[in-house]
């Protein structure tokens, strides 16, 4: 659980994501794209979910990107190479069901984007053609761009300001793709409303589309069902039974209210705890 | 002439439900020794049969009449490891309670001139721990040799590794959670079940020599295959019922709709009620109802009423049950204390929706009333919608405490584990052995949903199978 390097990824305008690469023979061993820990800086800390972005099988080593937005992560961005977590579990959730399908379409979003790259890069290796999108407020606020272009067959960027890319959102160059080709397959990770865009767009299309869904959790074992969303009508606990879904299924507007549940209390402790 | 039972010291309810300490606060030895004299020492105590690991109840009571304390510690250690936990948890009005010769013959839980056994069996547990008691180590040659593993942490897996680690054997006990106890931390609040009780007894355990590993997931962090190719000669399996139930009715998805699990996880596991000590939150409202009539339910009424207390002095929380107080499996002492601390109670209504606000987050629920029928398979009275009779009553907080299920995490990647149609494990009744060889299991994955006493008694059953599996040698077979 000791962090063998942590790097500031980005750090302007008050967006900060750092990386952390942490020591844990059995979890590298096991991880598989798609699959996340469970982490906590301290025995007074919450638990969160982080998706696993990277192993390094040599040295037993697992790679993890955040975003600083809660107090968890702030401290997360705030310890040193060095310091090591109170707790850290994993592979949680089911991988990526990693195959050939095709023609693939992978789209990230902000530090969703930290989550596509493993899958991205499995996929090309299955032997898939991979089409990536990527997306960000502004060209500073991008990461892995250099990673995702080498595991990708095509590379799209787009900004919200276009500073960099295409102007507007990466569901725009979704949708002209889909318009102009086949594709076997979409995969969409990124803030809520992107994932929901994206259902919108390849839904016109029929192209399968799976999101990787960011609920809240404690456990993430399938024993307090916190991080219970609604597909296809059903109710399934992302922890166990995803994280990933059918992105056409999912209650996008429950997700949205209950990622909420606790802003309150969030921004209480925030303004409380200066880390 | 029968005399009055001693009734036992609690904290005043007026100040208790503000506060997670314990409530009980046990017999001083006085107390303990004139209630221990109450007992009549029945030639056939039919209270033994009424215990699920069987202790010698009548010897334990007559060796505090002597004030010979150690040996009443003994007796009780003989058949159970942990008396400080068990005389705090046990269902006694059940179980030995009961079947005491006091209790009116045909009545469903003790009568309260039974003799007060778990609160003995409770001050015999705390002499034997505050006097450092510990049960002598017999190494056995043979044995030592072995390497067993025990997957969960909760009653069963402490109370395997203590049978197994008595004889010698490096036992290791892997946790999914960062600390170990199973429910007895993340489900039994504090002021029920102390935590430096449970702490005690996990040192206990480590000075035996069991290791325990935490944030370790079997079937996630390492298969079973894995396990049992890493020298592990034997594993026993107590991997618990801790996946909630819902009611499966519309709106039950809303915010501030919790599981008693994640409620009573956030509180007990987290710390939630020292926020923002501790980071993890856990809301609270003015109107908490409480869906259920399990000791769970209570358990998560009493820390709902205390965060109310706590966060704003005032409270409000309802356990709203479908039947009707004597059909409640929860005990009688938690209903009575919950009671006293000013939750209040409304039986024989069904929840049929939760109507929530524009943010999503949970405002009414939607009930009809009931009345009992016909006796269903469990023998307590059905209760029946009555048809109209739909009604709202408001609330802000929700929670859900309406059964578990069986862990499925290991059991879905093995599929060479049998289980049933449940989802519990398939167990041989004798040695408590699983599908796979070498491999024994028990607790609420097998058979579901059980008290701490009766996890510990498969167990301790699952101990003695496996110690005659490992007298076979299986290494060398």
């Amino acid at each position: 659980m000791k962090i063998l390097n942590k790097e500031t990824l980005i750090d302007t305008g008050g967006v900060r994501i750092g990386k952390l690469e942490i020591l844990s023979q059995d979890i590298a061993l096991k991880a598989r794209p798609g699959q996340f820990v469970v982490l906590m800086t301290s025995e007074k800390g919450e638990r969160i979910p982080l998706t696993i972005v990277e192993r390094d099988l040599s040295k037993g080593t697992i790679k993890l990107i955040f975003q600083e937005a809660g107090l968890t992560t702030k401290i997360l961005g705030a310890m040193k190479t060095g310091d090591s977590l109170y707790s850290l579990v994993g592979p949680l959730g089911h991988p990526t069901e990693i195959k050939k399908y095709g023609k693939i379409v992978i789209v990230g979003g902000g530090v969703g984007i930290a989550e596509i790259y493993p899958v991205a890069r499995a996929m090309k290796e299955a032997g898939n053609h991979i089409t990536t999108i990527l997306g960000a407020r502004s060209k500073d606020l991008l990461i892995l761009e250099n990673e995702l272009k080498s595991a990708s067959d095509e590379f799209y960027v787009a900004t919200d300001d276009g500073s960099y890319g295409r102007k507007g959102f990466t569901t725009d160059i979704l949708e002209e793709l889909l318009g102009k080709g086949k594709y076997d397959l979409v995969y969409s990770v990124g803030p809520i409303p992107m994932m929901k865009r994206s259902s919108m767009v390849t839904r016109k299309f029929n192209t399968k589309t799976i999101v990787s869904l960011n609920a809240i959790m404690v456990d993430a074992t399938g024993m307090c069902g916190c991080c219970r969303v609604t597909v296809g009508g059903k109710t399934y606990f992302s922890c166990v039974d995803g994280p990933e879904f059918d992105a056409s299924l999912v209650d996008w507007e429950e997700l949205t209210k209950r990622n909420r549940i606790y802003d309150d209390k969030e921004k209480h402790i925030c303004r409380l705890n200066i880390t | 002439m029968k005399r009055e039972p001693i009734k036992v010291r609690e904290s005043e309810a007026s100040i208790r439900r503000g506060n997670f300490d314990e409530v009980v606060m046990g017999y001083s030895e006085a107390e303990a020794v004139e209630e221990a004299a109450r007992c009549i020492q029945c030639k056939n105590p039919t209270c033994i049969t009424g215990c699920p690991v069987g202790i010698d109840i009548k010897k334990f009571i007559s060796c505090i009449t002597k004030k010979d304390y150690s040996a009443a510690f003994a007796a009780i250690r003989e058949k159970n490891n942990f008396p400080s936990i068990c005389g705090r948890v046990c269902p006694a009005e059940y179980q030995c309670r009961r079947a005491c010769v006091f209790t009116k013959k045909g009545s469903a839980f003790a009568s309260k001139e039974a003799i007060n056994i778990h609160f003995l069996e409770r001050f015999a547990g705390d002499y034997g721990m505050n006097n450092n008691i510990h049960i002598p180590k017999t190494s056995d040659k043979m044995l030592s040799k072995y390497k067993v593993a025990i997957v969960g942490s909760g009653p069963a897996g402490l109370c395997c590794a203590g049978e197994l680690a008595r004889y010698g054997i490096k036992v290791t006990v892997f946790e999914a959670l960062q600390k170990p106890g199973g429910v007895l931390r993340y489900g039994i609040p504090p002021f029920r079940m102390p935590r430096d009780i449970l702490d005690f007894e996990i040192d206990y355990l480590k000075k035996l020599g069991v290791d325990f590993v935490g944030n370790f997931i079997i079937g996630r962090t390492k298969t079973l295959d894995e396990l049992l190719a890493q020298g592990y000669s034997a594993v026993f399996l107590g991997l618990g019922a801790g996946i909630p139930s819902f009611l499966g009715i519309p709106g039950e998805n809303l915010c501030n709709i919790y599981s008693a699990n994640e409620f009573l996880t956030r509180v007990n596991l987290m710390s939630a009620y020292k926020f923002p000590e501790y980071h993890t939150p856990v809301n609270i409202g003015k109107k908490v109802l409480v869906i259920g009539g399990g000791n769970t339910a209570m358990d998560a009424a009493r820390s709902a009423l205390r965060m109310q207390n706590i966060t704003m002095q005032t409270s409000d929380t309802t356990i709203i049950y479908r039947r009707t107080e004597v059909e409640m499996p929860a005990r009688r002492l938690e209903i009575e204390h919950a009671r006293e601390e000013g939750v209040k109670f409304k039986f024989l209504m069904q929840p049929v929706e939760f109507l929530g606000d524009n943010n999503g987050f949970v405002k009414k629920m939607r009930c009809l009333e009931c009345r009992l029928g016909e006796p269903d398979s469990s023998g307590r009275r059905r209760p029946v919608p009555v048809e109209g009779s739909e009604f709202d009553i408001e609330c802000d907080i929700a929670v859900i405490a309406v059964g578990l299920k069986a862990n499925q995490i290991l059991i879905s990647v093995t599929p060479e584990l049998k289980t049933d149609k449940y989802g519990d494990l398939v167990v041989n009744k004798e040695t408590m052995e699983t599908s796979i060889k070498g491999v024994f299991a028990g607790g609420d994955i097998v058979g579901g949903e059980g008290t701490v006493i009766e996890a510990m008694g498969m167990a301790k059953k699952a101990a003695n199978g496996i110690l005659e599996y490992l007298k076979t040698d299986p290494v060398n077979n």
